[in-house]
């Protein structure tokens, strides 16, 4: 039985949490029916978000497996200008960050901002309105690419300025609405996850505004901006998103409160203090000053501390449970920790400027992207979805399905990131060695090729899963007769 | 409510502060670098290119910045800060799955060559899997008055009619054609920044010294004939258009096999060409009009005699050697 359906009951709590108990405990009594309502209307916006999410998942990851195959047969459907390489990349990018990933840690962050704090969503209208800009966004954004429309080649910011204003007042109704709900908690304490959730989509929108002005974006000082941008989209976003999903879900999965509070509490200092200074390692031996390529690598190391702190943190909540990690959620969610763990560190090793002039500017750095994209943050997505969702619709998802899901795309990333991992050392070798340029290019044939079944492997996993999302959402509730469970609110 | 305000205020404040510090103040700062010496803007045409090479995203393949390393030596010379006083949006890139293009004017400045390696990049670079863009070009059945049709290899032309570069591809090719790296006062540039970042990287790599190629100062060095050597360096500058073993494309680029000047006893007319670069030249009642670029000023004096040291020893030729001190004796003559 898969344990989104195990109910709550009173195991031993750790008596200094109050705010992991709250989140167990049923809230205070108020009118049923109210409650069922605002319940219905948490899971309808839930469910929507996920799906929406999901339908990018499959298009965006489409796209990238396009991509790979055009590394073999760079003449696949080449003949149309919208479905060539240099088009379809800030598509397939920019879609899984703010189609796919962004949607769903929002979806995730407003449900748990509601359930943490046991009360209602502030606004499901403004919820609605979120979903709508991001959606808008993304087709607006996809669509002008594909037409040839890109803002300078910035990667994750070749969307033209107005549908970038358009993401920004998508973050900021969201940043709203997750404030304005924490506010209505009933404690005094307000849960882990919240202050990840929060903290990152009001970062966010500054990284936005910041790389939407123009006027100190020229020549260098664009460099400067985009290598503040680039990683602070990454690492200040989706990183503390994804955070707070493993802060609600893992204890909920686990059914016994986060490890250690204050360990959360130092991390989320710590990343704030050490992160947003790293983002000029993209361009280690650029004309950019010494200093500020010098400042990214110290600061590079000392994220250790918060990536360190954080990952301990949910492995000791993880720690002596091996049949709950076995059959449940909670392996997404182990292997989503296990990326954060490994990509993070594998961020600071590279930003060293030894081992930079082997693997910059290689496909080690695609593989990197891809172990934390795919490996920390989407799967951090479907531990948060799998836990949650069915507990919000009360439909549980296709457990075989699950499982296969589960594989299907752990193999996938891993033959991803080993092939480009150790394909992209080979051609930062080949660079060295003083060969012809493109024996580079021709070196890297086979281990193109490993990605690209990798990839295919991850897209197959996508489809499982968009099934085991309609499962859990529309579709008709099986025999589980799930309707009831709302009623179980928070358990 | 005060706790959400002190954490959320608190946490929003201090990253706002550490954003201006590492994102605006120094975009504030950078943005005012002036331009180096021999760095203008670019014409109406090179920056309708530049848009062009944007919206393809060339820059996802390309990048346009050389480091101090020895690895990236074969590419230009380090990129100095007033390299992109001009180059907005910037163009930096962070992957290098096709070559560095920062002074590719200058390493490949033929316009015939850019034409064709647009429409097919196979059609010069069998390995290459650089996408093809053909629609920036137009197939007509003959070429209109004053426009050259694009001298596309056989196998690789269309079947019927002749190959045109569109606006867009003329744009493109004039911007590829303008990205050439000023010469740098001084040896080594004098600029202080440069001079930090190559004296920082050189410390940071102490595996590998940092041999900066100042092309006079190697000119002494072994005048024996290093064969591994140039055929390394003629795969990596002549193959492109000569190809791999040195036939050419017909009537496009020259084959180098019973070549006059590379089979004469006397080696001048060979080291000029390269040293210099060639246009217009007639072999064998073949004119070619493909610009052959000079390769002085990007190769040392040992490198350009190992190259025609190779030519002058491979496919059927048999002529004499020439050393390093040829090439400076000619070097130094015009």
């Amino acid at each position: 039985m898969l344990p989104v359906s195990v109910r709550r009951r009173a195991g031993p709590e750790r008596a200094n949490i109050n705010a992991a108990k709250r989140m167990t405990s049923i809230p205070s009594p108020s009118s049923r029916t109210a409650r069922y309502a605002d319940d219905r209307a948490l899971a309808s916006m839930l469910s929507a978000y996920i799906v929406c999410a999901t339908i990018w998942l499959l298009f965006a990851t489409a796209v990238g497996v396009l991509l790979a195959l055009k590394f073999a047969w760079p003449e696949l459907l080449s003949n149309s200008p919208a479905l060539t390489f240099g088009r379809l990349r800030p598509i397939h990018t920019n879609g899984t960050f703010y189609a796919w990933a962004s949607p769903a840690l929002i979806g995730l962050a407003l449900y748990v901002a509601a359930r943490s704090s046991g009360t209602r969503l502030y606004s499901t209208k403004l919820a609605w309105l979120t979903l709508l800009l991001l959606n808008l966004a993304a087709l607006a954004g996809t669509i002008t690419l594909a037409l040839g429309f890109n803002d300078g080649d910035q990667e994750y910011r070749e969307w033209l300025w107005w549908i970038r204003v358009i993401l920004a007042s998508g973050l900021i109704t969201a940043a709203w609405n997750l404030i304005a709900t924490v506010a209505r908690r009933e404690g005094k304490d307000i849960y882990l996850s919240n202050w990840y959730t929060i903290g990152g989509t009001l970062w966010t929108i500054i990284i936005v505004i910041v790389a939407l002005l123009p006027w100190y974006q020229h020549g260098l000082g664009q460099v400067a901006v985009q290598g503040y941008y680039m990683h602070n989209a990454v690492g200040m976003w989706f990183t503390p998103l994804a955070l707070g999903v493993f802060y609600y879900a893992l204890p909920k999965l686990m059914n016994r409160p986060i490890y250690s509070y204050s360990l959360g509490i130092f991390a989320f200092w710590t990343n704030l203090a050490f992160y947003p200074l790293l983002g000029a390692h993209h361009f280690l031996f650029s004309p950019l000053p010494w200093w500020l390529q010098t400042t990214a690598i110290v600061c590079s190391v000392a994220m250790l501390v918060p990536v360190w702190g954080g990952s301990a943190n949910f492995l000791l909540t993880m720690r002596g449970r091996p049949e709950r990690l076995r059959r449940t959620p909670a392996a997404f969610i182990l292997v989503g920790v296990l990326g954060y763990l490994l990509s993070s560190t594998q961020g600071t090793v590279e930003a060293f400027r030894s081992l930079q002039r082997v693997w910059h500017l290689t496909n080690f750095t695609v593989g990197h992207s891809h172990l934390t994209m795919y490996g920390f943050i989407t799967f951090a997505i479907w531990g948060g979805i799998y836990a949650l969702l069915p507990r919000a619709t009360g439909k549980d998802p296709n457990n075989l399905l699950m499982g296969i899901h589960f594989w299907l795309a752990t193999v996938g990333v891993l033959i991803y990131v080993v092939a480009l991992s150790v394909g992209g050392t080979v051609q930062g070798l080949d660079w060295i060695r003083g060969a012809p340029f493109i024996e580079s290019v021709t070196d890297m044939a086979p281990y193109w090729l490993w990605r690209s079944v990798g990839g295919v492997l991850m897209f197959l996993s996508h489809m499982l899963f968009a099934w085991n999302v309609w499962t859990m959402t529309y579709a008709r509730a099986g025999v589980a007769g799930a309707v009831a469970a709302p009623a179980v609110a928070g358990a | 409510m005060n706790k959400l305000l002190a954490i959320a205020g608190g946490a929003t404040l201090l990253y706002a502060v550490l954003a201006v510090l590492m994102g605006v103040i120094p975009g504030i700062e950078l943005s005012r670098v002036p331009p180096g010496p021999g760095v203008g803007p670019l014409t109406a045409l090179e920056a309708r290119g530049r848009e062009v090479y944007v919206s393809e995203g060339c820059a996802y393949c390309h990048t346009q910045q050389v480091r101090p390393l020895p690895l990236d030596e074969v590419f230009g010379r380090p990129s100095a800060p007033g390299d992109y006083a001009y180059a907005t949006p910037q163009l930096l890139g962070s992957e290098r799955t096709g070559p560095d293009l920062s002074n590719i004017g200058a390493r490949q400045s033929s316009e015939i060559w850019q034409y064709i390696h647009l429409y097919d990049p196979r059609a010069v670079v069998p390995q290459s899997i650089m996408p093809s863009f053909r629609w920036l070009f137009e197939v007509t059945d003959e070429a209109p008055q004053g426009l050259e049709p694009v001298p596309v290899p056989k196998p690789y032309a269309p079947a019927q009619g002749v190959v045109i570069p569109g606006p867009d591809a003329r744009a493109l090719v004039a911007y590829l054609l303008s990205l050439k790296q000023a010469a740098l006062p001084g040896a080594h540039g004098d600029s202080a920044a440069r001079a930090a970042t190559t004296a920082a990287a050189a410390t940071s790599m102490a595996a590998t010294p940092a041999t900066p190629a100042a092309p006079a100062a190697t000119a002494a060095a072994s005048s024996v004939f290093d064969a591994a050597e140039g055929a390394k360096l003629f795969a990596a500058n002549c193959a492109a258009c000569h190809g791999a073993q040195g036939a050419g494309v017909p009537g496009v680029f020259p084959s180098l096999h019973a070549n006059p000047a590379v089979a004469a006893s006397d080696p001048s007319e060979h080291i000029g060409a390269v040293l210099h670069g060639v246009h217009g030249k007639s072999i064998a009642g073949v004119t070619y009009a493909a610009q052959m670029p000079a390769f002085g000023p990007m190769l040392s004096d040992r490198q350009i005699a190992a190259i025609i040291d190779h030519e002058r020893t491979s496919w059927g030729n048999h002529a004499p050697l020439v050393t390093a001190q040829d090439v400076a004796a000619a070097r130094a003559k015009r």
